[in-house]
């Protein structure tokens, strides 16, 4: 599998009064063609700024300051905003996670869809039509001829879901970005958006980067796992081998703290405390206030530590893969 | 249909109220005949026209009288012109038209890219000037302005007439003071000082929608299909900032013909506004029952027309009224 997209020592940060908030701080992963990379960590983690960063769409106050982005061998940050744009929903597209929110309410869906056709190459209207009806029925909405000349307001959610996917892919991109897509949705519906998608990845040869915090989406639809925490990334390794044994104490108290894993009746486990503040996170391991692993070398941040089923950024790995083994 | 209909019959209704009102306002101001007859006429003469008035029945007489006529058309005749009031009043009403016509086109015009710019650089230094001088156009008094403006631009400058109405040209048979350089040279200023408050209104109204809707999902959505900045922001952005503009600027348009009169009065502008301020000066009671019967129709038209507007720009409520 070739590389798609390389990230490198990432760091998007917005400037407050208070100071930097570092959303980003030294992220550093790949997304491989044909392959479902699942970006998995809580709110504040940095995942979604992470997708908005290769997209060159981060909102002022906020900033790439640093790092690299490497698309097919392109660096994204020496970009032109024009070259960028050309890019951006042509050969990376991106969902996101509300499906409500976006679509535009005033337009109507076959707007929306000849326009992104329209951004990216010369096409007559008529033509542009025929294909995004297509796409339409592609991605499974009934009717599309109709369907077309509706509003957004006119769809269910995942109808809506869909109509997003179907523009995201209309032209054909070698990069998805999703921004927990389904999160907003039925579990049902849920799940025929992941088939969708996982079917669009095996016939186009797509790249994919999932960003969720719901593990239990990330089990049989990834191939790899990153985890991030606090801005940085924490573990990351394929996806059987992070669920089944992982190898850093926020991916076991993840895991832990999905229902459906613990017995009936039993407490739900949960990970203590919330994520340290962005601005100062001082130098210690930034999960080491709420970690039962923790001891004084933990005052020491840990670098990302290879191994040979990936990689982890914990002093003690061995000793969390031991107990994820009892545990399992 | 139903809803229209619905509409025309509260038209009637509150024309209805609002004769009554004006009737028995006027009324308790003072009595026509004292101000419109010559104190030195003849006892007689003094009868004789207070009988052609009709001013020496009860009010209430007076009143049934006036309705019977106007249901057939009839509004009475002018005490001052000894005219029919709607006539006199349908003279002056193109101006008036022409003053609040132009007065939108300014504050559309121009407010909707200075609120755009304001908006869309919320913190920049040329922001928070065009927001500083909205407030200047909201607070400062109408009349004082147009006086500043008289002085500013026709005194001291001597760029524009102080007063009046220029000649009206004619363009598909409508005669306006948009078809001659003279006509729109004396239209400027009171058409500009006309403007200034809903201005200022349509530049918050715009910059606030903007402000609210550029950090939405499907803006981002709008940039993430890698469409042009100017598509995103004309477009999209613009669409679902209208619909506030439309309605507040739509029902101002009645406001503005209503409440010309000050406009009016310091440029002299020929218009209702001027017509009823000399009337009332008079108590020339037909000219002011009908002034009013206009105003209220053209109120209650111009809210079907937003309505209807509104839906059109916004196609949710097109659906609501499917529904029900």
């Amino acid at each position: 599998m070739s590389t798609l997209l390389e990230i490198t020592e990432l760091q998007t940060h917005f400037l407050s009064e208070r100071g930097a908030v570092k959303a980003v701080d030294g992220v550093s992963f790949t997304v491989n063609r044909g392959e479902v990379l699942a970006v998995v960590g809580e709110s504040g983690s940095g995942k979604s700024v992470t997708g908005l960063s290769v997209m060159g769409l981060i909102d002022k106050p906020g900033k790439v300051v640093g790092g690299t982005m490497q698309f097919d061998g392109q660096d994204l940050s020496s970009l032109s905003p024009e070259a960028m744009r050309q890019l951006r929903g042509n050969r990376i597209a991106m969902i996101f996670q509300d499906p409500m929110m976006t679509l535009n309410p005033v337009l109507r869906v076959d707007t929306q869809m000849i326009e992104t056709l329209r951004a990216h190459r010369d096409i007559s209207k008529k033509d542009a039509w025929t294909l995004c009806r297509d796409a339409l029925a592609r991605v499974g909405i009934p009717a599309p001829d109709e369907r077309m000349r509706s509003y957004p307001h006119q769809f269910s959610g995942g109808m809506r879901q869909r109509v997003a996917i179907a523009i995201a892919l209309l032209n054909d991109p070698d990069l998805l970005i999703a921004d927990e897509p389904t999160t907003a949705l039925d579990v049902t519906i849920q799940a025929q958006i992941l088939a969708l998608v996982q079917g669009l990845v095996t016939e186009r040869g797509m790249g994919v980067m999932w960003v969720t915090h719901d593990l239990s989406v990330v089990a049989g639809f990834a191939d790899r796992v990153v985890v991030m925490y606090a801005g940085e990334v924490v573990e990351e390794g394929p996806v059987d081998r992070v669920i089944s044994q992982p190898t850093h104490p926020y991916t076991l108290g993840l895991i832990g703290s999905v229902p459906s894993r613990n017995k009936r009746g039993a407490p739900l486990t949960q990970i203590p405390g919330s994520t340290p503040s962005p601005i100062n996170r001082g130098t210690a391991c930034r999960f080491m206030p709420r970690c039962r692993f923790a001891q004084t070398k933990c005052e020491e941040h840990p670098p990302l530590i290879e191994s040979a089923t990936g990689a982890s950024r914990c002093w003690f790995q061995d000793e969390v893969a031991a107990q994820s083994r009892e545990v399992a | 249909m139903v809803f229209v209909i619905r509409r025309l019959l509260q038209a009637v209704l509150i024309a209805l109220v609002m004769s009554v009102l004006v009737f028995a306002g006027v009324f308790a101001v003072g009595n026509p005949a004292d101000i419109l007859i010559d104190p030195e006429a003849t006892q007689t003469d003094r009868l004789r026209l207070i009988q052609q008035f009709g001013l020496d029945r009860p009010l209430h007489e007076q009143y049934f009288i006036f309705l019977g006529n106007v249901l057939q058309g009839d509004f009475g005749n002018s005490f001052v012109f000894n005219r029919p009031a709607l006539h006199i009043i349908f003279e002056r009403m193109p101006a008036t038209l022409e003053l609040a016509f132009a007065a939108i086109l300014i504050a559309v015009v121009i407010g909707i890219p200075l609120g755009l710019w304001a908006g869309l650089r919320p913190n920049a230094f040329s922001s928070k000037t065009i927001m500083a001088g909205s407030i200047l156009g909201f607070s400062l008094p109408n009349f004082w302005q147009g006086i500043m403006l008289i002085l500013l631009f026709s005194v001291t400058l001597g760029w524009l007439p102080v007063t009046g109405r220029g000649p009206v040209g004619e363009f598909l048979g409508i005669r306006s003071s948009f078809f001659t350089l003279e006509g729109l040279r004396h239209l400027a200023l009171p058409a500009f000082n006309l403007a200034v408050g809903l201005l200022a209104l349509v530049i918050r109204l715009t910059r606030a929608g903007t402000l609210e809707v550029m950090p939405q999902d499907f803006i981002r959505f709008a940039r993430a299909k890698g469409l042009r900045e100017r598509r995103v922001i004309f477009i999209h952005l613009l669409r679902n900032i209208l619909i506030p503009v439309v309605t507040v600027v739509g029902m101002s348009f009645g406001g503005l013909i209503a409440f010309a009169v000050v406009t009016e009065t310091i440029f002299a502008w020929p218009g209702m506004g001027k017509l009823i301020i000399d009337s009332i000066n008079v108590l020339d009671r037909p000219i002011i029952v009908a002034y009013l019967m206009v105003i209220v129709l053209v109120f209650i038209l111009l809210n079907l027309i937003v309505d209807i507007l509104y839906s059109i720009i916004d196609p949710r409520i097109r659906l609501e009224e499917a529904g029900q």
